[in-house]
């Protein structure tokens, strides 16, 4: 299931779907904000010139001219870096997208803490919070390069404004054998005990966090949660109700992100959630594995977490 | 300072940004290096500042708004003392100095920066409070071409002539590359001159390598806010990185490396 071979980002996978797409539609285009090498637009670029909008460091603009394009009927994918898009343009994406019910694809790159080096202030960690709760919004978070390919094209073929989460760092495959249905997640992997629900680069996190637990006989059952909006309660809830415990992990800070989705979800209905995510803290420079061991979002820290809580229950 | 003392600073500043980089392994060499000369004026000819203490309200305001070009900046404040050099190798690296800047993380960091066009409104604001409470101390913000992209500084460009903010010296490293270009395909600036003089600012060129012509940077004008449009060459003092938009956000590699504190060494 963790292909090791293959080690992408899934910005890589939006690289390729984003031109896979324009194959199938001549109304795709892509917008770019100073950064179309780090969104792997080269192809595009190359293919299709003609479809291919430089805005310049100004993504306030590059959300309005997305706006105004798809008003008239193209599709733009509008691309920067998620700590960017959809930050300063918030207001642009509120009203002249959103708002508009404009069909444009905000795809952005360098979100969470994976970013690395860069530092907090190129480390998104608030966007999953401030695109779902836009009206008409679908939140996409792929797991891998494989499942961004596939989430590319798929959003490309809907009419509503959609938000794109995809990395910086490359990670084993964990996709491949899955299918890819916008809202509906995916169960990687079976299990009794607990249900761990993933998105982004943590889905490969929890699938060795579910391998370590194995050996200690707790069976966890893995979601991949790769639909923040619309949120597929129906699996979500059959499986907790299954299990009665969920487990949420994300890159992302806790409040408002794809965990407190689920616990809007599963509200009222007895299941016990803790959310795994940065804790109202800035990320800070810093190796990718580095940062996941300090903000606690490696396999291991998973495994901890889990392991507290199995404890703290048989102490009950 | 004399020409010649600031020339052996700058040469400096640039071999401790490229070993940063190079240690670090990601960065950005374009700018640090095109901004060298810059900083290194600013801080030993024209701000007021003192290193044992950073944090004295009289002294003059410097807010980098190009925050990746940050290198160059704490290679100049190590060399002005605010800390101790061999905090410099840990750029980037875990609970080190940070790739962005962030206030509060080093002594004279005056904002976090990161976002292109954060700094011009930072700085109106700065300098509109020290007016307010009758202040003496002077607001200098550098910016970056590319950051001329952002709608904020526009923003921020009306609001300091609105003002009256003569208190605020801004400086565009005017180096003619951004991130995946020439600015001038990416997206035009020209002219740039009398786009700030029509937004009522006294506007200034100056050849951002020459110490000579940076005393220009000391002019003022009562009621106008003051734009240094400095021309700059971006990694310059080293040959292969000079004018190449390319090197804005690459760390070199060992080699490279090698090669260019040779050709810094010579200088
Ligand atoms: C708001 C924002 N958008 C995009 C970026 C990514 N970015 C970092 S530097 C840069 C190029 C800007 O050009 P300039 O500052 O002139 O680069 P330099 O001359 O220093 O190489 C871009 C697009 C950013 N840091 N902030
Ligand atoms: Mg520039």
């Amino acid at each position: 299931m963790i292909n090791y071979e293959k080690l992408k980002a899934s910005r890589e996978g939006f690289g390729i779907g984003i031109v896979k797409a324009a194959l199938e539609n001549k109304n795709i285009l892509a917008l770019s904000a100073d950064l179309s090498e780090s969104l792997k637009l080269e192809e595009f670029k190359n293919r299709f010139p003609e479809r291919y909008i430089e805005v310049g460091v100004a993504e306030q603009n590059l959300a309005a001219v997305g706006a105004g394009l798809a008003l008239e009927g193209k599709i733009p994918f509008i691309t920067s870096f998620a700590s960017f898009s959809p930050s300063i343009n918030w207001g642009q994406i509120r009203v002249s997208i959103c708002y508009n019910n404009a069909n444009v694809k905000i795809a952005s790159s360098h979100a969470g803490i994976t970013t690395g080096e860069d530092g907090a202030t190129h480390q998104a960690l608030e966007d999953i919070a401030i695109t779902r709760v836009l009206p008409k919004m679908n939140v996409i978070v792929p797991a891998d390069a494989t499942e961004a390919e596939k989430a590319t094209i798929e959003t490309s073929k809907t009419k509503n404004p959609t938000y794109l989460r995809l990395g910086r760092e490359k990670f084993p495959q964990v996709t491949e054998e899955s299918e890819f249905r916008i809202g509906k997640a995916n169960i990687l992997k079976k299990g009794s005990d607990l249900t761990l629900i993933a998105c982004g680069n943590m889905v490969f996190q929890a699938l060795k966090a579910s391998e370590i637990l194995e050996k200690k006989g707790i069976e966890v059952e893995v979601i991949n949660n790769h639909t923040i909006k619309p949120l597929d309660s129906k699996t979500i809830l059959q499986s907790a109700k299954k299990t009665g415990t969920i487990f949420t992990v994300e890159e992302h800070q806790t409040a408002g992100g794809m965990g407190s989705a689920v616990a809007e979800a599963i509200s009222g209905e007895g299941i016990h959630l803790e959310i795994i995510g940065v804790e109202d803290k800035f990320g800070q420079s810093g190796s990718a594995s580095e940062l996941l061991e300090k903000y606690g979002l490696s396999a291991n820290k998973i495994v901890e977490r889990i392991i507290k809580h199995k404890k703290l229950i048989q102490n009950v | 300072m004399k020409n010649d003392y600031l020339k052996e600073k700058a040469r400096k500043v640039r071999i401790e940004a490229i070993d940063m980089i190079y240690t670090a392994g990601s960065g950005h060499p374009g700018g640090s290096l095109g901004v060298a000369d810059l900083l290194t004026y600013l801080y030993y000819n024209v701000l007021k500042t003192n290193a044992s203490k950073p944090s004295w309200n009289g002294r003059d305001r410097f807010i980098l708004s190009n925050g990746h070009v940050c290198p160059a900046l704490y290679a100049v404040l190590a060399e002005k003392g605010f800390f101790k050099k061999d905090r410099l190798k840990t750029l980037r690296k875990m609970n080190g100095l940070q790739g962005h800047p962030e206030r509060g993380s080093l002594p004279g960091i005056e904002t976090s920066a990161g976002p292109l066009g954060l700094g011009l409104g930072i700085s109106c604001g700065m300098a509109l409070k020290a007016k307010m409470d009758g202040e003496k101390h002077h607001i200098y913000c550098m910016m970056s071409d590319g950051e001329q992209d952002e709608g904020v500084t526009w923003e921020a460009a009306m609001f300091a002539a609105k003002n009256k903010l003569d208190n605020l010296t801004a400086i565009i490293d005017r180096n003619k590359i951004q991130l995946s270009g020439p600015t001038e395909k990416i997206m035009p600036l020209e002219n740039l001159k009398e786009k700030y003089e029509a937004f009522n600012w006294n506007v200034i060129e100056i050849k951002g390598h020459d110490f000579n012509e940076m005393k220009k940077i000391k002019t003022r004008k009562k009621g106008k806010p003051t734009l240094i449009i400095a021309n700059t060459i971006p990694g310059k003092g080293v040959s292969f990185m000079e004018g190449k938009f390319e090197w804005h956000g690459k760390a070199p590699n060992k080699s490279e490396r090698d090669q260019a504190i040779k050709e810094l060494n010579k200088q």
